[in-house]
């Protein structure tokens, strides 16, 4: 049995538009029976490229606070025990949906037994396959602010028997954190560029809070004069893998093609990365 | 008329501040009495909601009217629904704004 399987690696970059979703779906499309997460729940885009069959669809709800004005009293106890401040008294309590971080503490520290907690849609979960890879993707409803607990559900009751590979949403922020919170490796994605490298500098300052092992892509590689190759270079980072500035690769991906299932000369590229990454997360 | 202005320092010759929610202070001038005084913006280091936390204060305090360079959306909703009056600061210290109002030269966000 080989229990290194079950892991986690998480693909991440501080701009967008780097490669985190190039590397994930062709990383999980080339590792046997592996599972594809796709976090980025605001613009999902892992299931343009695997077309899965969708198994399972689940929606996505979040509670929020419903007040009864007969049964308030106006003490205004909610108010001062929100640390979210999501509500305010005037005349009556008034709820903001959009910062309300659903703990239901609001209800439990009302006296009258004025506040019900309602179930809120907030996005939905497919679950589905493509060829021997499981996909999972999350969408957040139009409208709405936060896809963390969309985010927490797509990373529940993952398939401990074999590697998982995580799609995260562009940035360093809560979305990105929740996303990466569970994960045995991290790859960093960067792009030649001063933004780039920049953004790179983000993450990898993430990474480094919550302890992750981790190593960076350097993708649309064109040769050293690279500001995230400097980067790496001055902070001792370990680069994992290159992937070249192609025509080929922009051309595929264009049509929603995975790089690795045709017989494109980048699939190399990929393979290499992939036995790496495999040998790291299980060191 | 109790009026509120976001402002930087604790005195009549302060800026404005430019931020509503997260202001350090509100500078509070009654013209009943001719009072001013001066108080800590509590919802200044919250990590969200400063906006609404902030007018809730004020709405508590009494305050009428609200001088302010900008306000965000939610603070808004809050200060509309206690009918609170709000008016667009012009350049100056706090006081000459204040000054301004009373002179009917201010106006409405």
């Amino acid at each position: 049995m080989n229990n290194n399987k079950g892991k986690k690696i998480a693909v991440l970059s501080g701009k967008g538009g780097t490669g985190k979703t190039l590397v994930s779906v062709n990383l999980a499309a080339l590792c046997p029976n592996s599972t594809y997460i796709d976090c980025d729940v605001e613009e999902p885009n892992g299931h343009l490229f695997f077309r899965p069959e969708i198994l399972k669809e689940k929606i996505i709800t979040q509670t929020r606070p419903q007040i009864d004005d007969n049964k308030c009293n106006g003490c205004k106890k909610c108010v001062e025990f929100c640390r979210f401040n999501a509500l305010a008294y005037i005349k009556k309590v008034m709820v903001f949906d959009d910062i309300c971080h659903s703990c239901d503490g609001c209800a439990l520290v009302c006296p009258q037994k004025a506040i019900t907690m309602i179930n809120e849609e907030v996005g939905k979960v497919h679950f589905g396959k493509s060829l021997d890879t499981y996909v999972k993707s999350g969408f957040l409803k139009v409208g709405k602010i936060s896809g963390s607990p969309i985010i927490s559900n797509l990373l529940k009751n993952i398939d401990e028997s074999n590697y998982t590979f995580i799609d995260c949403p562009p940035g360093s922020a809560c979305a990105v954190m929740e996303s990466i919170k569970d994960a045995d490796y991290c790859i960093l994605v960067s792009e030649p560029t001063i933004f780039g490298a920049c953004n790179l500098e983000m993450v990898h300052k993430l990474v480094n809070v919550f302890h992750k092992k981790f190593g960076v892509i350097l993708n649309k590689y064109t040769g050293t004069n690279n500001p995230s190759l400097n980067y790496c270079l001055k902070n001792n980072i370990e680069i994992i893998g290159k992937i070249p500035y192609s025509n080929e690769i922009a051309k595929l991906s264009s049509v929603g093609k995975i790089i690795v299932r045709t017989n494109s000369s980048a699939k190399k590229s990929f393979e290499d990365i992939l036995e790496k990454v495999l040998k790291k997360v299980t060191k | 008329m109790k009026i509120a202005i976001p402002v930087n320092e604790k005195n009549e010759n302060t800026a404005v501040c430019p931020s509503f929610g997260r202001t350090y202070f509100f500078m509070i001038h009654d013209t009943e009495n001719g009072q001013t005084s001066f108080y800590d913006n509590a919802a200044n280091t919250t990590a969200g909601g400063a906006g609404i936390k902030a007018s809730q204060s004020l709405v508590n305090q009494g305050v009428d009217t609200v001088i302010t360079p900008r306000m965000g959306n939610n603070a808004l909703d809050v200060l509309n629904a206690a009918n609170i009056k709000l008016l667009k600061t012009i350049e100056g210290t706090a006081m000459q704004n204040i000054k301004a109002l009373i002179a009917g030269e201010l106006v409405s966000l």
